[in-house]
Parts: C-alpha cells; sequence; structure tokens
C-alpha cells in the first residue's frame, strides 16, 4: 500500500510543521481511497486544540471536522488521512498516536520537525476492522511533480 | 433525517456516505440506523449501549453531549446527524514526563537520521485524482 499524494500537497504539510514549531501542527487529507492505497488530491490545515500541551499533543475540534469533512462531500472527495508533526521527536507513531487513532483506513502521517526544520515524513496506514485488532502499518509515500 | 458516515464506517453501511432515516428522536434514528447495517453497532456503542468515548455525533452543526435533552432530541427529516470519530495525538505517550521525552527524542531523532537514509518518501509521475 502507498500515499499517494501531490507535490504542493506535501510541501504544504511540511511547511505547515515548520510554521508551528516548536507546537504540533495538525490537519486533514481529502482525496479518494483506492485499492492501492490512500490517493490525497488536497490537504486542510486543522487548529490544534491542544493549547495546554501543543508542543506534544494535537487535537481536533470535531466542530472543526465535521465542517472539513462537508468541504470534503461538496468537492466530491472523501477524508482519507491526518497529518501532524512531531516537534524535535522522531517521525514514528507514539502509544498516544496510536490509542488516539479510530479512522481505519485512513492514512496517519507524521513529519518530524527538528530545530524548526522539517526532516522526515512517514505515512501509517491504520489497519483492522475494529478497535480491537487495529494496527499501525508502514506505508510509501509517492509525492508526485 | 439524514445521517453522514465517515469514512472508516463506510465499510458496514455498504460504502453507503449517508444514510437516511425516518425517527422522532435521535436515539431512535440510531436504532433505525443499526438494524438497517447492524455491523456499524459495535463501532459506534460500548457493550453497555453508551456511544463510545471518541464518537462526535453532530445534529446538524450541535454537538449533541450539549444538547438539553441530548439524544432524545426530537428530529425531522430536514434535520442531519454527523458521526464523526475524534482525532487525537501527539509525539509525547500518556503519563510519559517532558525530561523522560526529551532524553528518549535525543536518541530517536539520532535513528531517525539513520532512518533517512532509507527514506520510504518516492517521487513519481503525475497522478490524478477521480472525483
Amino acid at each position: 500500500m502507498a500515499l499517494r499524494i501531490g507535490q504542493q500537497e506535501y510541501r504544504a504539510l511540511r511547511a505547515h510543521g515548520e510554521e508551528t514549531y516548536p507546537n504540533e501542527c495538525c490537519g486533514v487529507m481529502l482525496g479518494k481511497s483506492g485499492d492501492s492505497g490512500n490517493h490525497v488530491a488536497q490537504v486542510v490545515r486543522a487548529g490544534n486544540t491542544r493549547t495546554d500541551s501543543a508542543h506534544n499533543r494535537y487535537h481536533i475540534a470535531p466542530q472543526e471536522l465535521v465542517k472539513i469533512q462537508r468541504q470534503a462531500r461538496e468537492l466530491g472527495l472523501d477524508i482519507v488521512g491526518f497529518y501532524h508533526s512531531h516537534p524535535d521527536h522522531p517521525a514514528q507513531w507514539s502509544r498516544t498516536d496510536f490509542e488516539e487513532a479510530h479512522w481505519l483506513g485512513c492514512s496517519y502521517v507524521i513529519t518530524s520537525i527538528e530545530k524548526g526544520r522539517a526532516v522526515l515524513t512517514n505515512s501509517f496506514l491504520l489497519r483492522g476492522t475494529s478497535e480491537e485488532d487495529k494496527s499501525f502499518a508502514d506505508e510509501v509515500v509517492e509525492v508526485k511533480d | 433525517m439524514k445521517i453522514y458516515i465517515p469514512t472508516p464506517l463506510r465499510a458496514f453501511t455498504g460504502k453507503q456516505e449517508t444514510v437516511v432515516v425516518s425517527a422522532p428522536t435521535l436515539e431512535q434514528a440510531l436504532a433505525a440506523l443499526t438494524v438497517a447495517h447492524p455491523e456499524i453497532k459495535a463501532h459506534l456503542f460500548t457493550p453497555e449501549g453508551k456511544v463510545r468515548s471518541f464518537v462526535n455525533l453532530y445534529l446538524n452543526d450541535e454537538d449533541v453531549r450539549y444538547l438539553p435533552q441530548k439524544e432524545q432530541t426530537a428530529v425531522t427529516e430536514r434535520d442531519s446527524l454527523t458521526i464523526i470519530p475524534s482525532i487525537a495525538g501527539g509525539a509525547l505517550p500518556a503519563g510519559q514526563t517532558r525530561a523522560k521525552a526529551k532524553a528518549d527524542s535525543s536518541t530517536s531523532l539520532r535513528n531517525d537520521k539513520m532512518a533517512a537514509r532509507k527514506d520510504k518518501v518516492l517521487v513519481v509521475g503525475k497522478i490524478g485524482v477521480e472525483r
């Protein structure tokens, strides 16, 4: 499985992480799901409501998600994943990321931001059929020119 | 009323993005949804019948948790219900102190740099999205 994303969208989500450094950024990826994986057509920035601990936590307000889902519907797209940054921390999912991941079939993209610069961007597909058997699987990120 | 199904739960509604039900209250609308699509029930409710903590329900633009009558709120065919699982996470595991995280981070960042040598990001040709 692979996450396919345009160069512009890929740059945008990495730039978002640099802008919010030393805090975590977060956003939603709109696109389509296919047999070969999720395909991103657009990224939408979201606010991080975890102002109490924004350097190592993120949370998107459900109200904002409702609006983004409506926006996706109007564009003929679906929510296919989410992205966030790990300031001065690896681009690997944490236990918190896993416990708080509930969108089965969606891609969770994490960018490590080191001293304000985006370093590595990884994507993890949330596999499984329920909360009980879910797991994260590494997926290749294919960036188009 | 219309019930908007989020991407991960469409596997249990025959890939339908929207399910239309007829019911006088939100609770009965949700019951109608689970009767029409039984597999979705375990994803929305705990075994005790409570809405799972990470499942958000929005009646039009209102969080059902904050409606005076919550799931007992009366609805009409013009209303819409959006089911939206929560989105959260972060670098620091629950219960971990920041000092410990910083120490771990130093080691992990070194690993991250090594991992970058076998970067999984590929640059490919032009791709498009069917809408």
